[in-house]
This record gives structure tokens, sequence and C-alpha cells, in this order.
């Protein structure tokens, strides 16, 4: 309140405040409110915990699905630097040959990488991966072929561009046979795409459960109230003041649901944390879980507080006509 | 500061509640309206606060026309209009101070300002040193008088009481009048319907009586 302007602005008090005072005086009403209607929400832990409690499950149903796809992202993600198409050669051609093929393929426009794992590599790689030292030293001869890992241009990386020429290369006199590795990845990706969009419509859907939740509560907290709202019009209430702890109860409602829902979610990270990263260490990897990051945060926030706010303002539209003389 | 103008009053379900009521009240006046139950003086006093519209005719208050007044401006005249019922119409899970402040609360005043014209009004009704108290806990005179303190505490031009003292004994009718002489002397304009005739009697008010919706009487036209 500015205390030196209140004496002066007393007089005009009747016909409303002055048009210079209202930002001042507007955004001061709303703050007290706003802190008064928190005030009597907790006055009421329970039900008010329960409300909340709704929400917040409600809305990290959707949250923990997105924070599911989300990792599986990332996860598909590091698998994008795998070859789309591996071409093995056959055991008669050899390093140089191989090298030679290399270098035809290097030409070609389509391609951006072409890598070459010789025979000898391949064999090194091998001995060094499974622990068949002993089984490879007793062959004579390098059993391994060479293989050619190839990496399109993105333009080139769509399945029947590939397929076309995964068959062109089948045809090359060096190929044994070619092998596409990442049409399933695309086919994950593809998958991954769908469970995100599922992920919003169940969002959107159990918001609207949050709108109905909090819809109901206000609606029961207006007929729980009649009396003193009928008695605040009696004595000079406006409509907008009347109305608006309840649009502060539901915006309130809305934003602790939707700190609730991160809490849980955050949670549930943290739970699995150590069986994930355990998990990829079976796998030789390292998997770090992401939780739901800032901007997922402040989306659910003001996504579940815009839904508090609608449900409320919806119920307080039906439920609340403002001082009607009959 | 009242003024009607051949105002009828229709509810669909009970037929004609005032018919063709014509009358003048001044500013600073104090009256009585009486008259038997059903003659239609909560009506009257209803339409002057604009808790109800009369279905025909003009009622005009501290000169505005209340027909011509949008809904959003209701609020704004009901703040220069205290109102005074005989069930008190009290937040019974609110301390006194906060009955009486409510109006001004509603009118959007400062903490200050709000609490200097609370005791102020409580003080008038001589319930200062109960204002921490729930109206439960509250006799009868006593939950009438807070509600007397919450109809002036916002300083109105013009107090309606609708049976102020049905509930009270003698005594206390008497001392809630006592006080609504107080608030005449210094300028406020009253409008008192009860039917206690003897102490409408006992004092020299004007008196309008209703009988059947229609002015049957007013002693002392001004």
């Amino acid at each position: 309140m500015p205390k030196p302007k209140t004496s002066k602005r007393t007089p005009h008090r009747r016909s409303g405040p002055r048009l210079l005072d209202m930002p001042g005086l507007w955004a001061n009403r709303h703050l007290q409110s706003a802190v008064a209607t928190l005030g009597r929400l907790m006055h009421t832990p329970l039900p008010t915990g329960m409300t909340i409690a709704v929400i917040g499950i409600s809305l990290a149903l959707p949250a923990a699905l997105f924070v599911v796809t989300e990792n599986l992202r990332t996860m598909a993600g590091g698998w994008d630097q795998a070859a789309a198409i591996s071409l093995f050669l056959k055991q008669d051609v050899d390093d140089a040959g191989a090298a030679r093929l290399a270098e035809q393929l290097r030409a070609r426009p389509e391609l951006a990488q072409v890598h070459l794992i010789s025979r000898e590599q391949a064999l090194n790689e091998f001995r060094a991966l499974g622990g068949f030292e002993d089984a490879l030293s007793q062959l004579k001869s390098n059993p391994l072929p060479a293989v050619l890992a190839l990496y399109p241009q993105a333009v080139s990386s769509a399945p029947e561009r590939l397929q076309a020429l995964h068959d062109e290369l089948m045809t090359l006199p060096e190929a044994d046979f070619a092998r596409m590795d990442t049409l399933w990845l695309q086919r994950f990706q593809a998958i991954l795409d769908l469970a995100q969009r599922a992920v919003l419509l169940l969002g959107g859907l159990l918001g609207l459960g949050v709108l109905l939740i909090v819809g109901n509560t206000i609606r029961l907290e207006i007929l729980n109230r009649r009396i003193e709202i009928e008695i605040m019009e009696l004595v000079g209430a406006t409509g907008a003041f009347i109305r608006r702890p309840f649009l502060y109860a539901g915006a309130w409602y809305g934003l602790l649901g939707g700190l609730t829902a991160w809490f849980l979610v955050t949670i549930a990270v943290v739970l699995l944390q150590q069986p994930v990263s355990r998990l990829a260490t079976l796998y030789r990897s390292e998997f770090p879980l992401t939780g739901l990051g800032p901007l997922a945060m402040l989306v659910i926030l003001s996504g579940s507080m815009l839904f508090g706010l609608i449900g409320s303002w919806v119920a307080v539209n039906r439920h609340l006509r403002g001082a009607e003389p009959g | 500061m009242i003024s009607f103008e051949h105002v009828f009053k229709r509810y669909p379900e009970r037929g004609e509640a005032l018919s063709d009521l014509s009358f003048e009240m001044q500013a600073g006046e104090m009256a009585f309206l009486t008259g038997h139950s059903g003659a239609g003086k909560s009506t009257l006093l209803r339409l002057i606060g604009l808790l109800e519209r009369p279905s025909r005719g003009q009622v005009i208050v501290n000169g505005r026309n209340l027909a011509a007044l949008p809904r959003r401006k209701i609020p704004y005249h009901r703040r220069e209009v205290g109102m005074i019922f005989q069930d008190h119409r009290l937040l019974p899970d609110r301390s006194v101070f906060d009955n009486v402040a409510l109006p001004l609360v509603v009118a959007g005043l400062g903490q200050r300002e709000i609490g200097r014209r609370v005791r102020a009004a409580l003080d008038q009704v001589g319930l200062l040193s109960r204002e921490r108290a729930t109206p439960v806990a509250l006799s009868g005179g006593e939950q009438q008088r807070v509600g007397i303190a919450r109809a002036v505490v916002g300083r109105p031009p013009l107090v309606l009481a609708d049976e102020p003292t049905g509930n009270l004994d003698p005594d206390l009718s008497r001392e809630i009048f006592g006080l609504f002489e107080r608030f005449h002397q210094v300028g406020v304009t009253l409008l008192i319907a009860t039917h206690d005739l003897s102490l409408v009697m006992s004092m020299p008010y004007r008196t309008l009586t209703l009988a059947d919706g229609r002015l049957a009487n007013d002693s002392g036209t001004c």
C-alpha cells in the first residue's frame, strides 16, 4: 500500500480508485488475494492435499512417459553413429583390393563416408572383444572378410533409397553380401515418434481430467461458501472480488499438482538411476538416465496451472452469477 | 434521498407484493415502516438496496434512478446503503472484527484505515471489547449490534433495517432504537421496518404504514 497516497485518495474512494493508482492497487489486491487464497487452502490441509495429490498423480503419468521416450531417444541418438550398410567382401579380396573398392565408393555422391575395416583389423577387433584368443590362434589363416562400413548422406538415408543402394552393392563382383544396419533403427525412431505423440495425447486427456477435478472442487467450495458469498454481495462486493479467490484457488491447485507430478517423476528417476546404469554396464555401455529438464518442468507447471485456472473459471462462471437483483 | 413513483412489484408465485406505491424521504430523515407481515415491508427495502428490481415504476435513491443502473454498478450502489437484517446475516466462523470489516475489505480499503474505522464503528455500538469474539459467542442483542456496526462502518448516507428487533426483548429493542437515533442525529437517513408498534409510537418520527402492498397511512409527510 502506498501510504502517503491513502489519505489523499479517501474522498475518491466511493467512485472507485483513480486511474493513476490503478496498476499498483490492482497488483496489490491480486497479490493479497493470491496469498490469502493459499492461506485458506493450507487451512484445510487434508482435502487440499488430496486434491493436489490426485492432480499430481494424473500429471505424473504422461510426464513419466515423456521421460521414458526422451531417454530412449537419447539412447537411439547414440546409435546413429552406426553404419547404414555393412558391405562384406568376398574372402579372396585382399586388403589392397578392398582399399581400391573403398576409394571407388568414396567417389559416389550419395555416400558421406566409407570406412574400411581390413581383414587384419577385423581379426584384432574380434580377438580383443570375444575372448576367442585361443580358438583364433588355432587357425592357420584369417577367416574374417574385409568389411566396408558405408555412411550415406542424410538425404540418401530414406529406407527405399538405402534399399536401392543395398541392391546395387550386391551386384558388385567383390561383394559377398551387404547388410542394412539402420533400418531397424529408423523403425525404432518411428515408434518413438508415435510414443511421443501418444504422450502428448495422454497429457491432453489427463490435463482435461485436471480441469474437471479442479472445476468440481471449486464448485463444491462455492456451494460451501454460498452464505458468505451472499453476504459479500450484500455489502457491495463486485463480481470480480468474489470470483478472484476461486480463480486463484484453481491456479494454486494446478501449480501445486504440477509440482507434485514433477516431484514424483524426479523421485522415480532417482530410484531407477542405479538399476539402469547396472543394466547399461551389462551391455558394455554407459547410460545416465535424465529426468525432466527445466523446459519440460516449465511446460508441466504452466500447463497444469493453466488447466487449473480454466477449470475454476468454468466452475465460477457456472455457479457465480454476481449480484443479480430478482 | 428515496423516491418511489408508482412502484409495483409482482412475484410470479405470490402475486402482487407492492402495488402503485409512491412516497418520498428527504436526506437526513428517520422513518419507520410498519404493517402486518406480508404487507410488503421487506420487499420495499429490498427494492431500495437493489436486491430486487420493481416490476413497474421508478425507484430513485440518492439521486440515482435504480432502473437505469447497470448490473456491474450494483455493488457500488450497495456500498452506499447500509442494510440490517432480523437474522443479522453475520459470518459465524469469522470474528466480530472481520464481520464488521467486510464492507471495507470488499471496497478495497487499506489495513490501517479498516482497523481505524471498524474500531470506531464497534465503539459506537458498544462492542469494542468483543472484537475477537465470534458471533456465536454473543447474545442476540450483541449480534444485532454487530450487524448494525457492519451497516454503518462504510459511512453510508442511507441505512435500512428490516425488523432489527424482531427477536429481542423490549429493553434491548429500546437500546437498538437509541442507536438508530444517534445515527439520525449525525445526518444519516434511516428507514426501519418494524412491527414493534408501541416503540414506534413512543418516538416522534414519521411512520409509513403498508397494507397489502399499498401505502395505507403516512403520519407526517415532510
